[in-house]
């Protein structure tokens, strides 16, 4: 049985439909990127994964229960939160924190962690980013890239069961997406579940055991980087496949 | 000048200023502080989206800013009474400007609190923290840095607004100007005076604020 699963997840803006019934399964350790072109509605199905937006339909089940995905509990939400983590496009760190403060706050305020243990597992977890040096920079002294893994940082603190990569190197400058991709490398190496939505082709392509290409709020076609990049069956994922390597 | 208005000058400087420092200040504190504290929860309510509450909110907002601070302060003084309701000069001072200041501060803290990115909520909730635990150690610190600058201004403002609690029997500092200037006939001299420290007051203020804003500046 997979370690998470969703069936179904249908979700609606107003008169877009943006979601149109997506199954998804996650095993323990897999890789999953998610690929597809923009308004496809791969950023919102991570979204609602993780409740930032409310599913109209839908269930989830995470280690075994099940939930129901538009009318969840706010307990079964935080209780679902404490096992995933979520980096964004944009970072998101907390601007008033430094980098050690961003990573520890939710240890010691939501887990009511030990203040001390609290920061030395967050020294350690931007150690393993290779931000030791950065421990009191507040955001705005960092770039980009480092901003980001300070966010792959605060979420691998938590050692959460899955991690929720939102387009982590949209917003970066070219020459800094590399040391990002780099910390998820390491980060899929040690065996972290892992769910990405990403336009990197080449490191959705060395990286994950699963690849998923949407379009329309659908799942066009998944399977193997093999299957996906080398034997497309879908005329679409073919074109969307082409496109990319024409601009590349 | 004469000698006999600088002399006036001098004697009644230390009058007025010490009126004002038993009165003006007191009660620009004291609103001021009680003015912050209804200020917060008022935006916090709306920001929340508490259902009655957010519109008892609006409703208290929209009367106090569509109604002047003088006809508050006479309703609650002079109005009261007649309906039974007595309360001192000082204390009816004190209830005006905190409720006044109150409202005008809400509006401005509510829109500093909407201008934090919403992805700073997003973060803190997939850290596993709750609502209140985001808007105090996240979301506030950021608003109250945004809002301090024209919270300031509140502060500066309510100095000088204080000045109409004269008009309900307050003894602040500009009565008492007033007082020494049906004495002397010195009108002109006296209401310069009295002018001239209400500026000196508001001139400590502003340098204070230019300080505690360049403190507030992350490294």
């Amino acid at each position: 049985m997979s370690m998470l699963e969703v069936k179904g997840v249908k979700k609606r803006f107003d008169d877009l439909e943006v979601l149109k019934g997506i199954d998804l399964s996650v095993d323990k350790g897999d890789v999953i990127s998610i690929l597809g072109n923009s308004g496809s509605g791969k950023t919102t199905l991570l979204r609602c994964m993780n409740f930032l937006e409310r599913a109209d339909s839908g269930e989830m089940i995470f280690d075994g229960q099940s939930y129901d995905m538009h009318d969840i509990s706010k307990k079964d939400i935080a209780d679902i939160r404490k096992k995933t983590a979520f980096v964004f496009q944009n970072y998101n760190l907390f601007i008033n924190k430094t980098a050690l403060q961003n990573v520890s706050e939710g240890l010691i305020i939501a887990r009511k962690m030990d203040k001390d243990k609290a920061i030395e597992l967050s020294k350690k977890a931007l150690d393993q980013v290779g931000l030791s040096d950065r421990y009191d920079y507040y955001p705005h002294q960092l770039s980009g890239g480092q901003q980001q893994r300070v966010a792959i940082a605060r979420a691998i603190v938590y050692k959460p069961e899955v991690i929720y990569f939102d387009e982590p190197t949209s917003s970066l400058d070219p020459e800094l997406i590399g040391e990002v991709l780099g910390v998820m490398r390491d980060l899929a190496k040690s065996g972290m579940t892992m769910c990405i939505v990403t336009h990197e082709l080449n490191f959705a392509k060395s990286v994950s055991n699963k690849v998923i290409f949407m379009a329309d709020g659908k799942i066009i076609e998944e399977g193997t980087p093999k299957d996906i990049f080398e034997n497309a069956k879908e005329e679409r994922t073919k074109r969307f496949l082409a496109s990319y390597y024409e601009r590349s | 000048m004469s000698s006999r208005i600088i002399e006036l000058l001098v004697s009644s400087f230390g009058e007025i200023l010490i009126q004002g420092l038993k009165v003006t200040i007191p009660l620009t504190v004291i609103s001021f502080v009680i003015a912050m504290l209804i200020a917060l929860i008022v935006a916090i309510v709306q920001v929340a989206n508490i259902k009655i509450l957010k519109q008892i909110a609006r409703f208290y907002v929209w009367i106090i800013r569509g109604t002047p601070l003088l006809v508050q302060l006479f309703i609650v003084f002079f109005g009261l009474p007649s309906l039974g309701i007595v309360i001192d000069a000082f204390p009816s001072a004190i209830i005006v400007f905190s409720i006044n200041t109150g409202a005008y501060a809400s509006e401005t803290i509510r829109a500093a609190i909407e201008a934090v990115p919403k992805g700073q909520f997003e973060a803190g909730y997939c850290v596993g923290m709750n609502y209140f635990q985001i808007m105090y150690r996240i979301i506030l610190p950021q608003a109250m840095r945004t809002a301090f600058p024209p919270l300031s201004n509140s502060l500066i403002g309510l100095v000088k607004d204080t000045s109409l609690a004269a008009s309900i029997t307050v003894v602040d500092m500009f009565l008492v100007a007033q007082r020494i200037a049906a004495q002397t006939y010195e009108t002109f001299v006296l209401y310069m005076e009295v002018a001239v420290i209400y500026l000196l007051f508001c001139t400590v203020l502003t340098k204070i604020q230019s300080i505690l804003e360049k403190k507030m500046r992350l490294v």
